[in-house]
């Protein structure tokens, strides 16, 4: 665990966030998830508040913070709309890895119009055959006329349909022991033959697109290539590992938020026998456990943000994070639906929407198994309390 | 032509936290501890408005407010909203002041200002009303203690161009139960910003950040050296609350029995009794 405390500029942000949601996201929430559109338009107006950016340094037109703050605006988000929280979180995909890998002239080149909301960001690197079996994409990068051509299928892909600049992953080849190669490429919207496939019909955080995503001779130059020849699995497990399931961990966080400020409002409003149920030590034992779910994915989230912030190691972290924070949204909202009763299952409350998008981000940047695995592998071969 | 432009503004309790404000039935004070506070909002509608100004005409947003020492936080939020300087004038003494003692005392923190920046304000605007006194009254006495004309209750301020001079002439709408009205007017003057008026922008990070390097200064008693004691605080304040009590809601159920026959006797008479049901 690392200790850390916000600043008062994180306070503000936090302040400032929540007021922005409270205005353009907060009343539209439900209706975006009901009708599973993406409020792409909202891009810009994140932008200017400095959200899509909110990590890139200033010189690339971000707005210099970092893994905490970013954080805070994703809890803020997802509080209300975990389904534009993702949009968001897969946003900062894009400008994350170039930031990272590019070279000077990508990142002057793409990273500005990301952060200012001209231009939303994507990440491909899921195939048919698996997320989690990176070396068993069967996407191809062919070397050719001085460039790339690029051919494959990607799905589960995040921001699918709405994304102007990818970055995408794709076997480029073998190292001298047969194992497959690599590579990262940014792939901009409109390129020829880069197209959005099938869209999927989602349980929970509807409000985001997520599709497949087609390549078919795609020819791309050859700047557009993300560092070396090769650094395509480093490029995306470290935009996964430490970026999305930090994001997806923020997410959950929010809707834990969500939960807790609805089992206040609910259990002191709804009135059963003459009192409202906020009496009742039934109720009063589910109110402590939602409570505590939040107060503990809070700690973990916020704890290995500051420590990618730091400059530590923080693989396992942001998995243990991702994986309690994901579960107990889950568990919380779950146990609001029976604290509500009735009223639960009915649309009109958050609830069903929270249970739906705390299920929706299980699998969503690695699932639970996934994640036990990193954080068995990890403690197995070194636990040091 | 640049404006000199001063905002009063004023932390006050959050709205969705009024459940738990309560009133001090001895000193008849609201009493806030633990209740977060946010910029008033028709204070924001003139910060945006000051704003506007200064980024058409150039000049400078100053911003001022008596209040308790955390309410520093807020003036950093209405820095990072992009104002330029902002005043705290923060003493126990100024505690508990009616909106009278308050406006003279934001007039001699203007006066300090001013002196210490060798120019006169041009342009003063507040919140039409605050969320937790609602009198509106501030801006009306801040205009007649600095001699400027003042208009409350302000929903459009708009320029009309320039005069022979060079000096910029405004029309002004102030709204009526009604309609409203409209005025023209030259600086110097002191506006009351009606919340609507202008659509206060988000807080950017950027914004956030840029605050941080912005002075705010934070003056105490002392420091108002103009101002004198009988006209400070709730002893300079002639307005003093009178009984102040939450009014007995309490509701009293009575079970009737009997034959369903008796029960409707029974209810029609209490019915009458009580004037609800008249006649036959």
């Amino acid at each position: 665990m690392h200790f850390f405390e916000f600043t008062e500029e994180q306070k503000m942000l936090r302040k400032a966030v929540r007021e922005f949601v409270d205005a353009e996201i907060a009343p539209k929430a439900a209706e975006w998830d009901e009708k599973d559109v993406c409020p792409v338009e909202l891009f810009k107006k994140m932008g200017e508040l400095g959200i899509n950016g909110i990590f890139v340094p200033e010189q690339y037109g971000g707005a210099g913070q970092g893994s905490v703050a970013r954080a805070i605006c994703l809890e803020e988000i997802s509080r209300h709309s975990a389904g534009l929280g993702i949009a968001m979180m897969t946003h900062h995909m894009g400008p994350y890895p170039i930031l990272l890998y590019g070279t000077e002239e990508q990142k002057k080149k793409y990273i500005p119009d990301l952060c200012s909301g001209k231009k939303v960001g994507g990440l491909a690197v899921t195939e048919p055959g698996g997320g989690s079996d990176f070396s068993g994409q069967k996407t191809t990068g062919e070397k050719k006329d001085g460039g790339w051509v690029l051919n494959g299928r990607k799905c589960f892909i995040t921001n699918s349909h709405i994304a102007d600049t990818s970055v995408v992953t794709a076997k480029t080849g073998e190292d001298e022991k047969g194992r497959p190669k690599l590579s990262a490429f940014i792939v901009e919207k409109g390129t020829k033959g880069f197209e959005a496939g099938r869209k999927e019909h989602k349980l929970g955080l509807r409000g985001s697109v997520t599709g497949d995503v087609v390549l078919t001779d795609v020819k791309v130059p050859a700047d557009a290539l993300l560092g070396k020849e090769g650094d395509g699995a480093k490029i995306g497990m470290n935009a996964i590992g430490e970026v999305g399931r930090a994001g997806m961990s923020a997410i959950c966080v929010g809707i834990l938020r969500g939960c807790v400020e609805e089992a206040v409002k609910f259990s002191n409003e709804r009135i059963v026998y003459g009192k409202p149920i906020s009496k009742l030590q039934a109720i009063q034992f589910e109110v402590a456990k939602i409570r505590t779910y939040y107060e503990a994915a809070r700690l973990m989230t916020y704890s290995a943000a500051s420590l990618k912030d730091d400059g530590k190691p923080c693989a396992n972290e942001v998995a243990m994070a991702k994986y309690f924070s994901t579960e107990y949204a889950t568990d919380a909202s779950k146990r609001l639906m029976d604290l509500m009763g009735g009223y639960g299952v009915i649309n009109e409350y958050p609830v069903g929407r929270f249970l739906r998008d705390a299920l929706a981000s299980i699998p969503s940047g690695g699932t639970s198994h996934i994640m036990q695995i990193i954080i068995a592998a990890n403690t197995l071969s070194g636990f040091q309390p | 032509m640049p404006y000199n432009i001063a905002v009063c503004v004023k932390p006050v309790p959050d709205p969705k936290h009024y459940d738990r404000v309560t009133i001090d039935p001895v000193k008849k004070t609201i009493t806030r501890a633990g209740i977060p506070t946010l910029i008033n909002p028709p204070d924001k509608s003139a910060i945006e408005a000051a704003l506007q100004l200064r980024e058409r005409c150039g000049g400078s947003v100053v911003v001022i407010s008596m209040a308790p020492p955390d309410g520093a936080e807020i003036l950093r939020e209405v820095l990072a909203m992009g104002a330029d300087e902002a005043f705290l004038l923060s003493d126990r003494a100024l505690g508990g002041a009616d909106t009278l003692a308050t406006s003279y005392t934001l007039l001699h923190g203007l006066k300090k200002i001013e002196a210490a920046k060798g120019f006169r304000f041009d342009i003063v605007l507040c919140g039409n009303e605050t969320a937790d006194g609602a009198t509106a009254q501030v801006s009306s006495q801040l205009g007649e203690w600095l001699e400027y004309p003042h208009l409350w209750n302000v929903s459009a301020l708009e320029s009309k161009g320039t005069d022979g001079e060079g000096k910029e002439t405004f029309l002004l709408r102030t709204k009526m139960e009604n309609g409203y009205m409209e005025w023209t007017a030259q600086t110097p003057f002191v506006l009351g910003i009606a919340r609507d008026m202008t659509k206060p922008r988000f807080t950017s990070v950027m914004g956030i950040m840029k605050a941080k390097n912005k002075p705010l200064t934070v003056w105490n008693r002392a420091d108002l050296d103009t101002a004198e004691d009988t006209y400070l605080g709730l002893p300079g304040s002639p307005t003093q609350p009178g009984v102040i009590f939450s009014p007995d809601l309490k509701r009293s159920g009575e079970l009737l029995t009997g034959t369903p026959e008796e029960i409707v006797g029974r209810i029609t008479a209490i019915l009458r009794a009580s004037g609800v049901v008249t006649g036959g």
